[in-house]
């Protein structure tokens, strides 16, 4: 258990190293900052002491591990719009991203798994085909259309809703059920088709032989095997919940990590970049290593070697 | 004797298709009764519709009595009192009739709750000593294992003292070592013939293989097409088949000793149940076939003491050595 604790939590920093280290380089080759901050009237001399003050003249090795002695302790960097230390303006904006990406992970779950459950339960049913319209529906529509048409008809022609902007409670509604809806549709489908092979299995056919009353089968039996696959999408939308409102903030004009990340991937504003980046793999890496904890729990399989097997 | 489980008519249809064809069949308790026939014919869903245990998609109809209770269109809440308990079932793939999240211990307690009442410390003691009976060693122990921690045959003999939690009257055992190394199939059917005897419980076991069959059981039902075509006590059966498919089916059997081969003695292969011929089912492949075999459907008819046989020319017909029944040359 310690080696594989100490094996995967290897795996994750190593993730976090090299998402960092891409985003550094990517980040230096694609353009300027100072041409960008400074604007394009300023002189030569100003752009040279802007760079020689941001350690930018430097081979851009010595700046890498410039970074990296910095990340070391701590030290994120500082913005270079804003002069401030970066990790605390982004670490400013997670409620507000947050406080979308947690209520439309609530949604995706209290709606998606127990539609899916029901599909799979009513296979064929009316039910299920609209379940499963409704999922392809809300799988394929891309969430800015979605959005788009959530706008037009809550905020334009019902009035009921504003359309942006983060002033009240209100605000949150339309972002919030543009990314709940979205995630809810995949968790249905993903959740129905994974009942469906379970359904399927012998020892659900067993459960009934032996006289397991239906209801029983299906809590007993079935659902804590087809949580198992679940739990990665799951896994994979909590790994979601700082960047995966990137278009929706954009949309609804909400000042969350999104957003900043969009005008300071704009503004090239290195540091606050690489911090955001930096959090979301963290995060992601977090949620992985969860799963794969929980992974553990679930499925006995995999909490042993397969050589440790018995024999007759 | 009065029957202990009696089908009677039993048929099954999966989207239109006829598939069991009609079936009849008196259980007497305590008795062990084989069925065999090709893959396709019906030896599972049989009993998977008597337990009420096919999917919705299947129609059935016809009757299945324990002790005069009907089991067909029975609710629910009847029927699984009677699954696990007077009537137990196991299947083929033991490794995957497991569930695989849960204990051994667990999964059996499940069952002596269903049909005992026990709970807790009482359930386990009871678990373990099933355990026991079967045979695991270490019993105690392995209560707390998982199937993937079991081999096969380990998980069998799990799966056997799960369906001896109810004290079934009948057990169904569903290719029980097909999935098995020979030796270890040899164990499994000793220990079900075992605690036959011991528990005067009657058996069904369903097998490709008329010799293990025979062996085992006092009567043996062959099947085709969703239909019984024999029914014999197993001597009568090896000293003289009367249809000619369970004939071909003994005719492919090594002699006495020797390995066992795959069941797929008789040319030609196994009839498409949604485009069946409109006389016998079995004519196309048949060595007796005669001209009514083309058009009349056989029946299952009394065939001296204890047999039953459907075939409008069976070995024992007048016509049997003759040539001039015979139509093998335009076989379909
Ligand atoms: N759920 C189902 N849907 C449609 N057809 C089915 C279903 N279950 C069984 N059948 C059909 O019913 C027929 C009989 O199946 P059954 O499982 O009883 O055969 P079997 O005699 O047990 O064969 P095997 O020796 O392979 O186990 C087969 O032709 C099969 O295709
Ligand atoms: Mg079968």
């Amino acid at each position: 258990m310690l080696r594989f604790l100490s094996l995967r939590l290897g795996r994750a920093a190593l993730t976090i190293v090299l998402v960092v280290t891409f985003a550094f380089v990517v980040l230096r080759l694609s353009g300027d900052p100072a041409m960008l901050i400074m604007g394009a009237e300023a002189s030569p001399e100003a752009i040279a002491a802007f760079r020689a003050s941001w350690g930018l003249d430097e081979p851009i090795w010595v700046q890498y591990f410039a970074y990296f002695g910095a990340l070391a302790q701590g030290d994120l960097g500082m913005s270079m719009r804003d002069g401030r230390p970066a990790l605390d303006m982004v670490l400013d904006r997670v409620p507000a991203t947050l406080a979308l990406t947690v209520p439309a992970l609530l949604i995706k779950i209290g709606l998606g798994i127990p539609a899916g459950i029901y599909a799979a339960l009513h296979r064929d049913s009316a039910i299920d085909r609209a379940v499963m319209v409704l999922a392809i529906a809300g799988f394929t529509v891309p969430s800015f259309v979605l959005s788009l048409l959530l706008v037009l008809l809550f905020a334009v022609k019902l009035g009921w809703l504003p359309s942006g902007g983060n002033q009240t409670l209100l605000h949150a509604v339309l972002p919030v059920l543009t990314l709940g809806i979205g995630g809810a549709a995949i968790l249905a489908r993903f959740t129905r088709s994974a009942m469906l092979e379970v359904l399927n299995q012998p020892y659900v056919r067993t459960a009934s032989a032996k006289g397991v009353p239906w209801r029983r089968v299906v809590v007993g039996h079935v659902l804590p095997n087809a949580m198992i696959p679940t739990v990665t999408i799951i896994g994979f939308m909590v790994g979601n919940l700082i960047a995966g409102a990137v278009v929706v903030e954009s949309v609804f004009s909400w000042p969350g990590i999104g957003r900043m990340l969009v005008t300071a991937v704009a503004n090239r504003d290195l540091a606050v970049v690489q911090t955001i980046l930096l959090l979301v793999a963290a995060t992601m890496v977090a949620a992985n290593l969860i799963v794969d904890l929980l992974y553990g729990v679930l499925d006995p399989r995999l909490r042993q070697a397969p050589a440790a097997r018995g024999g007759h | 004797m009065a029957a202990l489980l009696s089908l009677r008519d039993l048929r099954v249809a999966f989207d239109g298709v006829a598939t069991l064809r009609g079936l009849s069949l008196d259980i007497a308790p305590g008795e062990a009764l084989g069925m065999v026939g090709e893959s396709g014919c019906g030896k599972s869903i049989t009993w998977l519709a008597a337990l009420g245990l096919l999917p919705r998609k299947a129609r059935v109809e016809g009757s299945a009595r324990i002790g005069g209770t009907e089991l067909i269109g029975a609710p629910p809440a009847l029927l699984d009192d009677i699954r696990g308990g007077r009537i137990g079932m196991i299947f083929q793939d033991p490794a995957s009739a497991l569930n695989p999240v849960l204990r051994i211990g667990r999964q059996l307690a499940e069952a002596l709750r269903l049909h005992q009442g026990l709970t807790g410390e009482a359930a386990r003691a009871e678990a373990k000593r099933l355990l026991d009976i079967v045979g695991i060693p270490d019993a105690a122990r392995r209560l707390n294992a998982y199937p993937h921690e079991l081999s096969g045959g380990q998980n069998q003999r799990v799966m056997i003292a799960m369906a001896l939690a109810g004290n079934p009257d009948l057990l169904i055992a569903d290719e029980p070592t097909t999935a098995l190394d020979a030796t270890i199939q040899v164990q499994i059917l000793d220990l079900l013939g075992q605690l036959r005897r011991e528990r005067n419980m009657a058996l069904v076991l369903i097998s490709h293989d008329l010799g293990l069959v025979a062996e085992h059981c006092d009567r043996v039902a062959v099947m085709y097409a969703g239909q019984i075509v024999e029914e014999a006590p197993s001597d009568d059966l090896f000293a003289r088949p009367l249809h000619p498919y369970a004939e071909g089916l003994l005719r492919a059997l090594p002699r006495l000793t020797g390995p066992r081969q795959p069941l797929d003695p008789i040319p030609g292969t196994v009839p498409d149940m949604r485009a069946l011929p409109p006389g016998c089912a079995f004519g196309p492949r048949c060595p007796r076939r005669i001209n009514a075999c083309r058009s009349t459907q056989p029946r299952l008819r009394e065939a001296g003491r204890g047999r039953r046989v459907n075939c409008l020319n069976d070995t024992a017909s007048p016509a049997a050595s003759g040539t001039s029944g015979r139509m093998t040359g335009d076989a379909a």
